[in-house]
């Protein structure tokens, strides 16, 4: 048992040294298969970092009355924080939004003096709300109409919630998320299809080449574990070599690429690469290794009958 | 040893026959030849031997086995005891002829000190010591099949098939092979071999199997080529 182990491990070795062109030219396709999955691993990651920041750029605010009890906001945040659909909630209270006004008009003497002429903040507090994905705000926005449908009349608290003016804009950005995602699965999906089978075409070209040989094995008695096994330590060979190979093309081009996408997308791409490249690596080479393997087990019982 | 009874191998749905309603039987340490014109039915026969084909109808025996119920996953094991030397030699081609002869050792389960006792023995019988590390391309026709022939006696099977190996040899090197041949039939090994080399079934003076259409139509225990 080990014996043969072992005479199909070397058999499997040589075999690959002395069939060296077969052997180049599959690893060769190989390497392209597992690139454009490589690639678009790295495409599909940039997607998702500028789609999540597209994402942080949408909120609802709400413009709170300036006589509103500090009690019944503290008591609105509360318990929109408890909300499911909510990421965050972001309070800024009527000083800090006059220091803001303040700093963003610093310049516009006419509003300055316009503001100092007031005796009191005219500015009420907001409160701005991010939620965990764009469907949701539609859910948040009829809780807070709901919040405002419950005041009393005479005590008001909400004065403001801007959702209807920006219904429109984010059932927009909602649409585009959806397409670009659909678009980008599909094409996924389609590229790795074609790198398997292309993966699957060469290495049964290769041992298309050896099918002589396999019938020949077969009349010297050789069993058919003993005849695949050193196909499909090739098969193996084939993927780790390749794996390895796109990465390394992959490495030189995230370097190039790595500081045009961070001004473009706003995420290094060679930084994500490096950071998490212990799953790229897997993933990339156990994509090669699964493919070698299985395709020569494939390969091989076609000529394995009779 | 080895038995036939009626058998009969039929093609395009009974229409046509490579061999029809054959009988015989080889015993062991015999030398047969089985001569005929191409498409006779000597391969078929060859063929059916080693599992490679089944009857339409018939059976065959080797020893108490019927070759056509062996189970697929046992045929390694059964061609094991059986050595073939073919026309085309069929030899790996990535593999020199010491490793050729290793191969099939190694796919019997043969230790390496096994290995590397028989192979340069089996080498020296058919006087190609010298040529060992070469490669099958390297070789001439007559070499070649001389490491066919050290490949299917390394592992001392019960008989030797072989078909036509004489077929792409000079004349000289038809006489060596037919020479290792008889040498190792000498030495207990039984022999089936089909050609249509009347030079060399004159020489032999052994029992000759003559074919034609599919049929037996003559078997002399010390035959002459007729046909």
């Amino acid at each position: 048992m080990i014996t043969s182990f072992r005479r199909v491990l070397r058999s499997g070795f040589v075999g690959f040294w002395r069939s060296a062109y077969v052997s180049l030219a599959s690893i060769f396709v190989i390497t392209i298969a597992l690139f454009v999955i490589g690639s678009t691993m790295m495409i599909d990651q940039l997607l998702v970092v500028s789609l999540q920041q597209l994402q942080a750029k949408v909120d609802i605010n709400v413009y709170f009355v300036t006589t509103a009890g500090q009690d019944d906001i503290d008591a609105l945040k509360t318990s929109l924080e408890a909300l499911p659909d909510v990421a965050q909630v972001t309070y800024t209270s009527r000083e800090q939004a006059l220091a803001e006004y303040r700093a963003k008009y610093q310049s516009d003497t006419v509003a300055m003096q316009a503001l100092d002429e007031l005796e009191e903040n005219p500015l009420g507090a907001t409160i701005a709300i991010q939620a965990k994905a764009v469907s949701q705000y539609e859910n948040i926005a009829s809780f807070l109409d709901e919040q405002k449908a419950q005041e009393e009349p005479q005590n008001p608290i909400i004065s403001r919630i801007n959702y209807a003016d920006k219904r429109d804009s984010i059932s927009k950005l909602q649409a585009i998320i959806d397409a670009v995602e659909r678009a980008s699965f599909i094409t996924q999906i389609v590229l790795i299809i074609a790198a398997i089978l292309i993966t699957f075409n060469t290495i049964r070209l290769a041992i298309y080449t050896a099918r002589e040989e396999i019938s020949i094995m077969r009349l010297v008695g050789a069993s058919n574990m003993f005849i695949r096994g050193p196909f499909m330590l090739q098969g193996v060979m084939y993927g780790v070599i390749a794996g390895v190979l796109a990465l390394l093309i992959l490495y030189p081009i995230l370097v190039w690429m790595g500081p045009k996408t961070e001004i473009f997308f706003g995420l290094n791409i060679f930084d994500y690469f490096v950071s998490d490249f212990s799953n790229i690596f897997i993933t990339l080479v156990g994509i090669g290794v699964a493919l070698g393997l299985v395709s020569s087990v494939l390969a091989v019982a076609r000529y394995l009958r009779v | 040893m080895i038995y036939f009874d009626n058998v009969s191998k039929l093609y395009n749905g009974g229409r046509s026959a490579a061999i029809e309603e054959i009988t015989f039987q080889i015993e062991p340490k015999e030398f047969v030849s089985i001569v005929g014109h191409s498409g006779a039915g000597k391969s078929t026969i060859l063929k059916m031997i080693i599992a490679e084909d089944k009857p339409t109808s018939g059976q065959i025996f080797f020893e108490s086995l019927d070759v056509n119920r062996i189970p697929r996953s046992r045929l390694p094991q059964y061609r094991r005891k059986i050595g073939t030397v073919f026309q085309d030699f069929k030899l790996l081609p990535h593999k020199t002829a010491y490793e050729n002869i290793a191969f099939a050792m190694e796919a019997n389960g043969r230790s390496d000190e096994e290995i590397a006792e028989n192979v340069p023995q089996v080498l020296a019988l058919v006087d190609l010591t010298d040529k060992a590390w070469n490669f099958p391309e390297e070789l001439s026709g007559g070499e070649k099949q001389r490491v066919a022939i050290a490949r299917a006696i390394v592992n001392q099977p019960d008989i030797i098939i072989a078909d036509e190996p004489t077929g792409n040899l000079d004349p000289i090197a038809t006489y060596e092979v037919v020479q290792i041949l008889r040498k190792i039939n000498e030495l207990g090994t039984t022999v089936v071999m089909t050609t249509h080399n009347k030079g060399v079934i004159d020489e032999l003076g052994r029992r000759v199997i003559t074919m034609d259409e599919g049929r037996i139509i003559k078997d002399d225990s010390s035959g002459k080529y007729v046909l």
